[in-house]
């Protein structure tokens, strides 16, 4: 179902036709479009173009010069800015695809079963999952703290595994149902016709057509799990040793660390170039995932 | 028959077998947490030393009603999420609108209005923080540098530190970061109108204005109502974009980040339960509905 919309919106944009010639009318709302597209082209643009150009001009940046280009290229910022952030980041990248592949995995066992091998109950399973896609997490926080201490996860980074994979399950579940509802039924019903087990079919038919829908999932999960920041503070409690990539850049944005201002500019580019990167490589899947997020797209 | 019967009943429990995992995390880690926290916000947990809390009834929540905090908080929300949902409903649709019909770049430009999904908010918060600085006047950098260099410069103001204006201009960054979303909903929308619709209009005579009012949006009703909802519910939660920018500042403190305060900076678990029961309930009564719309619509597929 999803992946029909993207397809649409993708591959079907439809191409202005411009052998024909165009009336006055049609040239002035032409030349409008793209005034307008620019305009607000220029106003997304803005903050990153802002962040980067604030990244290399070394230590000393201020506020009135905050638009200009720099005078002079300096990346002096960057080591500075891996100094403070380099070991977080690298912890989320840990703990982010150890998370990420195992909701992947567990999305799509559970993706194939609810779309293709219903049990009784299973309509009503799929929208309890669901729910649990929209809750705030606030509301779940103060038992998961405590779940943690009582099992003995607290000071570990696997509490945020713990918590991407468990509340990854409904997103990554609807994003495979999704996917695995545009195979044909039929594809199955022959399989099993030839005596293939349920586990059979899985392993020889869905998976090897799977790779699109686990890059959606891993993609969807791993931007969402490095960008997270209300599980890392919670459940680390702020604790350095455990800081990953957002909880560290709240505590040097706060003051905490440092106050100059390039450094923050350059550790807040730093830690957004890891999604950043997979947006622009792989924006289709991600554009997938998000609009799976919607249910009906 | 009775064999096909016979399959699809080994094979449901099969299936079901293999989703039990979770299923019991999700009982246990969702609607068991929710329970549990449920539990907390009624009892007497008002501090990290009461080691045998007490049952209260709904105490905490009279008090919550009579607590300024609170109520500034909710306040707050309220008036966040009515103009982040219109900024970013208005701003998303007409960026549908422009890119609708095709035009060359569009993929160029839909990547871009997108990217802002991709970063995190404590990341784009430091940006933010710049943006909307309160400077003016020689000192102006961010928003109200650029407004004096278009000539406005008598719209300059204090943006989040402003006491009646600190929510409004928090929509900013938020309406910055949804629009792309809202774009490509929009988008998906109107390329699933199918094109002999508009044809047909055309033939019949319709002008363009009137193929758009009276064809082509009805159809984007079930689009504008997902819209709302995914707004709706990502407002109520806003709890990022608020510390990325301006921390735990009274005036922009909405229901997540004084839940946050209560919960984490003074341990007082059954207030911070009870704030979340709030929010989830705020969430609950405008995702239900959709949740059952969605199922009702399913079925007719």
């Amino acid at each position: 179902m999803s992946s029909d919309i993207v397809d649409r919106i993708v591959k079907t944009s439809r191409k202005p036709k411009s052998s024909r010639k165009l009336t006055g009318t049609q040239q002035f709302w032409l030349v409008f479009r793209y005034f307008a597209l620019f305009i607000i082209l220029a106003m997304v643009i803005l903050p990153i173009y802002v962040m980067v150009i604030n990244s290399l001009k070394g230590p000393a940046v201020y506020l009135p010069d905050a638009f200009n280009l720099p005078k002079k290229l300096s990346v002096e910022t960057w080591p500075l800015a891996w100094a403070v952030l380099g070991k977080p980041m690298m912890r989320t990248l840990f703990f982010v695809v150890q998370s990420s592949i195992i909701s992947a995995i567990i999305g799509s066992i559970n993706g194939y079963v609810l779309s293709k091998w219903r049990f009784r109950g299973s309509r009503m399973v799929f929208t309890l999952f669901l729910f649990g896609m929209f809750i705030p997490y606030q509301a779940i926080m103060i038992p998961l703290v405590q779940f943690n201490r009582m099992v003995g996860l607290t000071g570990s980074i696997y509490v945020l595994v713990l918590a991407h994979v468990v509340y990854g399950i409904p997103i990554c579940t609807l994003i495979f149902r999704n996917y695995y509802a545009a195979i044909p039924n039929e594809l199955i019903e022959a399989a099993r016709v030839d005596g293939a087990s349920m586990v059979r079919v899985y392993r020889s038919i869905i998976v090897p057509l799977s790779i699109p829908g686990f890059v959606v999932v891993l993609i969807w999960q791993f931007t969402s799990a490095w960008n997270d920041f209300l599980f890392a503070i919670f459940l680390t409690g702020g604790s350095p040793k455990l800081a990953v990539a957002t909880t560290a850049l709240n505590f040097i944005a706060g003051g905490a660390v440092i106050v100059k201002y390039g450094i923050n500019m350059t550790a807040s580019l730093m830690a957004s170039i890891p999604t950043l990167l997979v947006y622009m490589f792989l924006g289709r899947y991600f554009l997938r995932g998000l609009l799976s997020g919607s249910l009906k797209g | 028959m009775a064999t096909l019967q016979k399959k699809r009943l080994t094979s449901s429990v099969g299936g079901f077998f293999f989703v039990l995992p979770s299923i019991i995390a999700i009982a246990i880690f969702v609607y068991g947490m929710i329970a549990w926290t449920l539990n907390i916000s009624l009892t007497n947990r008002n501090s990290s030393a009461v080691k045998a809390p007490k049952h209260v009834g709904l105490k905490n929540y009279i008090e919550l009603m009579a607590d300024a905090r609170f109520t500034h908080a909710l306040s707050n929300l309220l008036k966040f999420t009515t103009v982040f949902i219109l900024g970013t409903l208005i701003s998303g649709f007409i960026m549908a609108l422009l890119l609708e019909k095709g035009i060359k770049g569009e993929g160029l430009f839909r990547s871009i209005y997108l990217y802002p999904m991709a970063i995190s908010f404590i990341a784009m918060g430091t940006v933010w923080r710049w943006l909307l600085n309160s400077s003016q006047g020689a000192d102006a950098g961010g928003l109200n540098l650029i407004l004096q260099k278009l000539g406005l410069g008598f719209l300059q103001n204090n943006w989040y530190i402003s006491e009646k204006g600190s929510m409004f201009a928090m929509t900013l960054p938020a309406i910055w970061q949804m629009s792309g979303y809202v774009l490509a909903l929009f988008l998906a929308g109107f390329r699933g109108i199918p094109d002999d619709l508009r044809e047909a209009a055309r033939v019949d005579g319709a002008s363009e204005s009137k193929i758009y009012r009276y064809v082509l949006f009805p159809q984007l009703s079930p689009t504008f109502l997902t819209v709302l909802i995914i707004l709706g519910h990502i407002s109520m939660k806003v709890f990022d974009l608020i510390v990325g920018i301006s921390g735990k500042s009274y005036v922009t403190d909405v229901l997540a980040v004084y839940m946050w305060q209560v919960t984490f900076d003074i341990t007082n678990y059954a207030k911070g339960a009870a704030i979340a029961i709030i929010i989830l309930l705020m969430v609950a009564i405008v995702v239900i509905p959709y949740l059952r719309y969605v199922n009702k619509n399913e079925e007719y597929r």
